[in-house]
């Protein structure tokens, strides 16, 4: 029986001006998944990320073609308001960009402005748990959250994501600015993660991937080449493009 | 390729003659800048001998006078602060949301181009033509007379430029990905804005506004061609009324044949000159405090 899937693209195409940077891709991504997009820097990867939160309508110039249908849902039809998509599907970004206020605050905007009722002192306890940041920052939640480590800011960024209860949490290389042992820290947590949420992630690390992920899609020049369960990607690709870049060979 | 090709060439390297270039020049530089420092000091030092002797309590607090011991800047004091008051009631909501309007909301084509250009040509238009515009349209077309709302209306479209484009800047310096951060957690358009994009651009507005503003307290054309009046003998107290101010009141001063007036246009300057360099102090300090 083949999982239910949560996002789906058909016949996916994204132009910026007249450069075409992904063309046609049809993918699902099941859920309680990790899913990781890995290839070569330019090959569309984040693009594609960021067609699942709509987040390339910040970009005058990009024009989206195709559908991408979260829980059958087509996200880019008429009507559909991007701020209600992005609750549901959260976003982590390369960089850690949390709000210049305090830790507590930094939770708490997403829940404001998303009408939270219940309590939202212990919404953000339970976020910082859930992103491995409490025992760290408990005693001092009022503290400028830019005056954390960078590895503790992207885990906040990721307990910022989770307070506001998205289905499904799209990571955009979210390590690739951290020293190994942040990096470390944020693999164990998406583990953690794992199972609870779905979870797709950008990664030009191969090894990051193949720890990390249930299945991997590998994308070459805007094109999906190959997509499969983690496992068998690395041990047996079949496209040839694919084997030279997980083998590192270029060309 | 030959490996003897890139041996054995001939350099004459001067390096004596190129140090002393270099001193030379440093020395052309710290001359420009002797230059600047000592028209300041000269500026300083001549209007404290000749304003200082003019400045008392008295001064500050006694309208205008024929009698030059008895003339004093209460009016243009007051008058002035009722400008510079109204010119950032109407000066800061209306260039801030402009620049708001052309930064996070319009889309970028020919014609908003073409607009933030004209922006930047506005601020450079001399004062005076905003003094005949004020004079057409708020003084004789809205009927305002010579009033303070004429007046800070005129001064108004002479900083709304400066504080459009301080403010554009500003929301220009704001990361986008700040932007993205608050959009990822579905914040609307607005709710970005309210909540990170104004805050995080505030001082640069703020300090461009008092720039904007201190550049207002100073102006004397268009007051003058909206016929300002310069014998004011009583506190304005409403919007509606007429008015002087310091620069006017300076004009009307320096204008008088009588030497006498001229320690009080001193007197006056130094006031003026104190406050404008507060308003300017204020404005580094507040840009200073708040970058990180």
């Amino acid at each position: 029986m083949a999982p239910e899937a949560v996002l789906e693209t058909v016949g996916l195409g994204v132009r910026y001006g007249e450069t075409r940077v992904i063309e046609d891709i049809s993918l699902t991504i099941p859920k309680r998944r990790v899913v990781a997009f890995i290839g070569p820097s330019g090959c569309g990867k984040s693009t594609l990320l960021r067609c699942f939160n709509r987040m390339n309508d910040l970009v005058p110039t990009a024009r989206v073609t195709g559908q991408v249908l979260f829980r059958g849902r087509d996200l880019y039809a008429p009507g559909v308001d991007p701020a209600d998509v992005r609750r549901a599907i959260g976003m982590v970004f390369q960089k850690p960009n949390p709000f210049p206020k305090s830790i507590f605050e930094n939770i708490a905007f997403g829940l404001r402005i998303n009408g939270f009722q219940d309590d939202i002192g212990d919404r953000v306890e339970a976020s910082l748990r859930a992103a491995a940041l409490w025992d760290e920052v408990s005693h001092r939640l009022d503290a400028d959250a830019l005056g954390l480590s960078a590895g503790q800011q992207q885990r906040l960024c990721i307990a910022r994501a989770l307070a506001v209860e998205p289905e499904v949490l799209l990571m955009d290389e979210p390590a690739s600015a951290l020293d190994p042992i942040a990096t470390g820290r944020i693999e164990d947590l998406i583990g953690e993660l794992r199972g609870d949420y779905t979870i797709v992630i950008v990664t030009h690390n191969m090894q990051q991937a193949a720890r990390i992920s249930d299945d991997t899609a590998f994308l070459y020049m805007g094109e999906l080449v190959e997509y499969k369960e983690t496992q068998r990607l690395f041990t047996n690709p079949e496209d040839e493009r694919t084997e030279a870049y997980i083998t590192g060979r270029r060309g | 390729m030959n490996p003897g090709a890139l041996r054995g060439g001939r350099f004459d390297t001067r390096l004596e003659a190129r140090r002393r270039a270099g001193v030379r020049f440093m020395w052309l530089c710290r001359l420009a800048v002797a230059f600047g420092v000592a028209s300041l000091v000269v500026l300083l030092v001549s209007l404290a001998a000749d304003g200082l002797p003019a400045l008392s309590f008295e001064f500050l607090a006694s309208y205008p006078s024929r009698f030059p011991e008895r003339a004093g800047i209460r009016s243009a004091i007051l008058g002035s602060a009722w400008m510079l008051a109204l010119v950032a009631v109407m000066s800061f909501p209306l260039g801030v949301g402009a620049a708001l309007y052309l930064e996070e909301y319009a889309p970028t084509n020919r014609f908003t181009t073409l607009l933030k250009t004209n922006i930047a040509n506005l601020a450079s238009v001399p004062s005076i033509v905003y003094g005949i515009l004020g004079l057409a349209v708020f003084v004789r077309f809205l009927a305002l007379e010579r009033s303070l709302l004429a007046g800070a209306a005129t001064l108004s479209l002479l900083v709304l430029p400066i504080v459009n484009i301080a403010a554009r800047e500003a929301i220009r310096a704001v990361p986008d990905s700040l932007r993205e951060a608050a959009y990822a957690l579905g914040a609307t358009r607005w709710q970005a804005i309210r909540h990170h994009v104004l805050p995080a651009a505030m001082p640069g507005i703020l300090s461009g506004t008092i720039l904007g503003l201190s550049r207002a307290g100073g102006e004397t054309a268009p007051l003058l061609v909206i016929g300002a009046l310069t014998f004011i003998a009583f506190d304005p107290l409403s919007p509606m009324d007429p008015f002087t101010a310091l620069p006017i009141q300076i004009f009307n001063w320096t204008t008088d044949p009588r030497g006498e007036f001229h320690a009080l246009a001193a007197g006056a300057i130094v006031v003026l000159l104190g406050v404008l360099l507060m308003m300017n102090a204020a404005a580094i300090l507040i840009r200073n405090r708040f970058e990180r």
